[in-house]
């Protein structure tokens, strides 16, 4: 019943919209056009190289990975030093969906390790999992993908051990019940064969992601040379971005020149730019190893199962996610500009705290924070804040507060909602000062 | 008559249990009662970590994991 509650307002939802939009007015015609211009280039750049490929991989994590062995070392009996260090990353294992990850925190808290690793498994987990990873890396830039992966393992640990010594006192209520824990299964096959089959699939990802960051030598007619990196190409203009100072110009500054004053332009050698030309060769490699490897390898039901929980994750995430891509080109029109500058548009302290704090109360659905970031980073947010915002966004909202209060309390919650506040802020302002 | 419950705060993967539980007990032809556990502090009650979970009249049969439809018939047998 409560289903079919949820059509139906969706249903009363898009007739409002249909019926009152104001077609008329040029905003919203550019709010359209952008909402679609936005689909488009996620259609185009991201979807057939990174998200195809890590959904498959997703699947691949919940068929072929034990989640119980996992779940082992984050029991009660567990090494504390081993459970926070198992805690961190487990996200990257367990929580591909972020619809576990509550439930998998409340069990770590009442029935396993304890407050400190549950604090960490939460603030990292929802942060790791294969898509949002390489989604931020592609997206947002390479840099804020590394740095949301470095700072939410980092930190968790961080706030596990504050909330652990916080409350070393507090008697933990334990649940009564015995642990039921997932039977072992049996190893159908050697550990390694299962890590070179995930290590093949995550390698074809990188490789068919590979990102050209446009890195050349410039030479223009009246005979000036310099390094800079290309933005992006117009019929008649390029735009850089400075890697040595030129002029008035620095380093770091963004120029655009018409094409008629360049006289050449070469690439730089990097290992990257070379990388990027022989990509598919190494990908394709890839992909045909795991072919090879699912075919000798795996039983035909258990490949079977692979596709089956494939298709679960695409069907809970693809909507959330274009959907979520479509509605942010759609209210990044109308989004005043320079409100978003003066508020996250440099990296001081007022700025990051302003973001992880929006963070930390909205609610995000699983991997829509990436494109709100990308909007919000178009209209001039700074990289520190949009790191504080990634670091608390997924971690918690407004419903996820209410359920982590019935676990954990009032007290234990708001310490863990100032920590990561606190955290998120000062990880995005570090991160801020240097890239 | 069977009580059989299925443990999980309400993603996908518990509705595709249900399913699958209902489609057993139907084939089976047994009389059955389905409730869904959704309160995070009852499935902790369980003693379960990982959802979704199903108990049969109040125990835990399977943890972490959507089984098949036969799998849940041998379950309830």
């Amino acid at each position: 019943m409560k289903r079919e509650w949820k059509i139906f307002a969706a249903l009363v939802g898009i007739f409002i919209v249909a019926y009152a939009l104001p077609l008329g007015s040029p905003k919203t015609q550019q709010a359209i056009q952008e909402a679609f211009r936005l689909l488009q280039w996620y259609a185009r750049n991201h979807t057939l190289a990174c998200v195809v490929p890590a959904l498959f991989i997703a699947g691949a994590i919940i068929t072929f990975l034990s989640q119980a062995s996992v779940m082992r070392y984050l029991g009660p009996n567990a090494n504390p030093v081993l459970a926070y260090a198992v805690a961190s990353v487990a996200g990257c294992v367990l929580a591909v969906c972020s619809c576990s990850v509550l439930p998998m925190f409340a069990g770590i808290y009442q029935l396993g390790a304890g407050l400190g690793p549950a604090s960490a498994f939460l603030y990292s987990g929802p942060a790791i999992n294969v898509l949002a990873i390489f989604l931020s890396a592609r997206v947002l830039g390479l840099s804020i993908g590394v740095g949301r992966v470095v700072g939410a393992v980092a930190f968790s640990v961080v706030i596990g051990l504050l909330m652990a010594v916080v409350f070393r006192k507090g008697e933990r209520a334990k649940a009564a019940a015995a642990l039921q824990m997932p039977e072992p299964e049996k190893p159908r096959r050697h550990i390694g064969k299962t890590a070179l089959f995930l290590a093949c699939m995550i390698g074809f990802l990188v490789f068919s992601d590979w990102f050209n960051p446009g890195n050349v030598v410039v030479t223009t007619t009246d005979g000036r040379e310099f390094k800079a990196a290309v933005i992006h190409e117009t019929k008649d203009n390029i735009r850089f971005q400075l890697e040595q100072n030129l002029g008035p110009d620095k380093t770091g500054d963004k120029i655009s020149l018409p094409k008629t004053q360049i006289a050449e332009m070469t690439e730089q050698q990097t290992w990257v730019i070379a990388v990027y030309h022989i990509r598919w060769y190494l990908a394709g490699l890839l992909g045909l190893a795991v072919l090879i490897m699912a075919w000798r390898w795996y039983e035909r039901e258990e490949l079977r199962q692979w596709m089956s929980n494939t298709w679960q994750f695409t069907k809970l995430l693809v909507p959330l996610l274009y959907g979520g891509v479509f509605v942010v080109g759609f209210v990044s029109v109308l989004l005043p500009e320079k409100h978003i500058a003066q508020w996250v548009g440099d990296n001081s302290l007022r700025a990051n705290l302003v973001a992880s704090v929006i963070g930390t109360f909205w609610y995000f659905a699983t991997l829509t924070e990436i494109p709100i970031t990308q909007a919000l980073m178009k209209l001039g947010m700074h990289n520190g804040p949009v790191l504080a915002l990634l670091l608390a966004g997924p971690a918690l909202s407004l419903p996820n507060i209410l359920v982590i209060r019935k676990v954990m309390g009032n007290s234990r919650t708001i310490v863990f909602i100032l920590l990561v506040v606190v955290m998120s802020t000062v990880v995005g302002m570090f991160f801020g000062t240097f890239f | 008559m069977k009580k059989i419950q299925i443990l999980g705060t309400g993603c996908p993967k518990c509705s595709k249990l249900t399913e699958n539980a209902q489609a057993a007990a139907t084939d089976l032809g047994i009389e059955y009662k389905i409730e869904k556990v959704t309160d995070i502090n009852q499935i902790m009650g369980f003693g379960v970590m990982m959802t979704p979970a199903l108990a049969v009249d109040g125990d835990v049969k399977s943890v972490g994991k959507v089984p098949s439809v036969e799998d849940i018939k041998k379950i309830l047998a």
